[in-house]
């Protein structure tokens, strides 16, 4: 509203007024201003991108930069698109984000929903439930491979305590079966506040004469919950599934510290295999181009959502 | 209680509100049950650590800080004997594990790193990003929102995938394992994150006071440096804390582009090892120093936080 004056006010401003003739020109200011950001962000990220575009047509090694460097035109790509290994990462990377996203967004959703009622102290457990969220992936995700530890763990030894299972076979990062769901489940326990914290604002912005003219219409509150609460919710949750899904979707520190990719490679994400290719193996000129592959698919893949976000807004 | 609040037919009613504060806090307790445990480790001895079944209750000692600031060597009692009385009580600690101390571990050189690219980075994205938000915020510059965009996309790439090129760029311009790249390159990744936040604080500032104090006679310079930057310090500092939190955490690009003068703790911790595998006190100590200051920066934060990990996109 005070904005809506202000710009008000700007607009019949006459322009002599607005503008000073002493100093830098608005036009000359507004460049000033902005150039050295676009200037540092041409140089740091979209220079290596060109360049990483160029590479995924060659053959670079990046360990052996003195070898001539063929141009490979687009078999790169194909190789990739054909390679087994890269379907099976693409898959175990939609299985994590797949997961992932649908705890984060059950289990965060209904804690906002709980704290929206506004109990005593809500405001500090809420502040206390928010800082794992702030910590270093990293560094959090290596300490839970001494939780995940079998027997001495504390994971592991709380598991086994509930139901009995001897806590020696609780190998939650060496078994094939259970590793995918150890990454799962450390993600969840980091991520889930960040949802609750967008879906909590979700739930503020309903306006309560809304529920009231709901309760004078003598609806139920499961009706209630599921024609006023869920739908005017949903383009918070659409964003925080958003966010979520483009950084588990680039997800590489948490994993590459809590089983680098295994065993196998049972927990290789995309990220991980990037890695590989990129810093183990060596092959800059093929990873370049699966690097370009995901780019072109996060940003696909994400404006589609934003589209289907704002069709939601606008409803 | 439920007289008071009757005002409204929508309130909760007393009964939901206590067994969601339950659920909550039942929560709560649990999700910082990992924390706690860092804590607690960072104080065990390295038997203490590993015991079976894990000790809740035990004897607290500060091996651990010992330890992560050390190097030990193992050596025979008969030499330990030899030598003088211990001159503090990591000295004698160690001693008792049959080892003496060879000199200080890489521990705070790694932290001292952290904190100067952490705070380079973080001052060097809040300049340009103050100046970029201005720029978008007040002035009608084409292709504006191409260019937002454009600042925001950047993040869509996976980090992996923007260390390969920068890598190679950093291997040619001497750049690789410097303290200087690394700022350049925490720098370009959190000056989106600042662009988009301290757009949404300057917009919110009227322009009514730029206005007014052109009006007096100030340029737009002027007028920037003594009417917005006063009013935006709550934005620029939580804008700030937003990026150091970022720069501070940051594991991948570290990882993958140093490997020694200019490691930061992340890539750092993990590697702390003792006799036989991880020295986990060790690891729980650095882990304690290194997670504090985020601590102390998210209750700090708590208001803005919201703000700050939506890009701004949801203001409250």
């Amino acid at each position: 509203m005070l904005n809506r004056t202000a710009e008000n006010v700007a607009r019949a401003t006459p322009e002599p007024l607005a503008r000073k003739v002493r100093g830098i020109s608005d036009k000359g200011l507004a460049w000033l201003f902005i150039s050295p950001t676009i200037l540092l962000l041409l140089a740091i990220n979209i220079f290596p991108l060109f360049w990483a575009i160029y590479l995924s047509f060659t053959n670079f090694r990046a360990n052996r930069p003195n070898e001539v460097v063929k141009n490979l035109g687009f078999a790169n790509y194909q190789r990739i698109l054909g390679d087994q290994d890269i379907w099976i990462a693409m898959q175990t990377t939609a299985h994590f984000v797949f997961w992932t996203i649908l705890l984060q967004t059950l289990i965060g959703f209904t804690l906002a929903w709980l704290i929206d009622r506004k109990f005593r102290g809500h405001a500090f457990w809420t502040t206390l439930i928010l800082v794992p969220m702030m910590l270093s992936p990293a560094v959090v995700g290596n300490f839970w491979r001494f939780l995940y530890e079998p027997q001495i763990g504390l994971f592991s030894y709380v598991i086994s305590f509930v139901s009995g299972i001897p806590p020696t076979s609780i190998q939650m990062l060496s078994n094939v079966s259970l590793a995918p769901w150890s990454i799962i489940i450390v993600d969840t326990w980091m991520w889930t506040p960040y949802v609750m914290l967008i879906c909590l604002a979700g739930l503020r912005s309903i306006p309560e004469y809304i529920y009231e003219a709901a309760e004078v219409d003598r609806a139920s509150n499961w009706r209630q919950f599921w024609s006023i609460t869920l739908p005017m919710a949903l383009p918070f949750i659409m964003l925080a599934v958003l966010f979520r899904g483009i950084e588990n979707f680039k997800m590489f520190d948490m994993v590459n510290l809590l089983t680098g990719g295994g065993p196998g490679s049972t927990t290789e994400v995309a990220s991980i295999t990037l890695k590989r290719q990129a810093f183990e193996s060596w092959r800059t000129g093929y990873s370049s181009a699966f690097a370009i592959i995901l780019f072109v698919a996060v940003f696909g893949l994400a404006n589609i959502y934003v589209k289907a976000l704002n069709k939601v807004k606008q409803r | 209680m439920s007289l008071t609040t009757a005002h409204s037919v929508v309130a909760p009613s007393a009964n939901s509100k206590r067994i969601a504060g339950a659920i909550i806090i039942a929560y709560a307790l649990i999700s910082i049950v990992p924390l706690l445990w860092i804590f607690a480790t960072s104080f065990k001895t390295p038997p203490d650590s590993i015991a079976y079944p894990p000790k809740i209750v035990f004897q607290p000692s500060i091996e651990g800080y010992c330890n992560l600031f050390t190097t030990r060597t193992r050596q025979t009692p008969e030499y330990i004997n030899s030598l003088g009385p211990a001159t503090g009580f990591c000295d004698e600690t160690v001693r008792k594990r049959n080892m003496v101390i060879a000199g200080p571990s890489n521990f705070l050189p790694r932290f001292l790193n952290s904190l100067i690219i952490a705070f380079g980075s973080t001052f060097c994205a809040v300049f340009l990003g103050t100046l970029s938000a201005y720029g978008f915020s007040r002035f009608k510059v084409p292709l504006a929102d191409d260019l937002l965009f454009f600042i925001l996309s950047t993040r869509f790439m996976p980090p992996i995938a923007v260390a390969i090129p920068i890598y190679l760029m950093y291997r040619e311009l001497g750049l690789s394992d410097t303290a200087l790249g690394m700022i350049l390159l925490y720098t370009a990744v959190n000056v989106s994150l600042a662009v988009w936040l301290l757009k949404g604080f300057i917009d919110e500032i009227p322009r009514e006071y730029e206005e007014a104090a052109m009006i007096d006679g100030y340029t737009r310079l002027q007028a920037f440096w003594r009417t917005v930057l006063p009013q935006a310090t709550t934005g620029i500092a939580a804008t700030a804390i937003f990026c150091l939190i970022f720069a501070w955490n940051e594991y991948a690009f570290a990882a993958l582009l140093t490997s020694g003068t200019a490691q930061t703790a992340p890539p750092f911790i993990p590697t702390i090892i003792g006799e036989g595998g991880q020295d986990w006190p060790a690891v729980a100590a650095g882990t304690t120093i290194f997670l504090v200051p985020i601590l102390v920066f998210t209750i700090l934060l708590r208001k803005q936080l919201l703000r700050g990990i939506t890009f701004g996109a949801v203001r409250k």
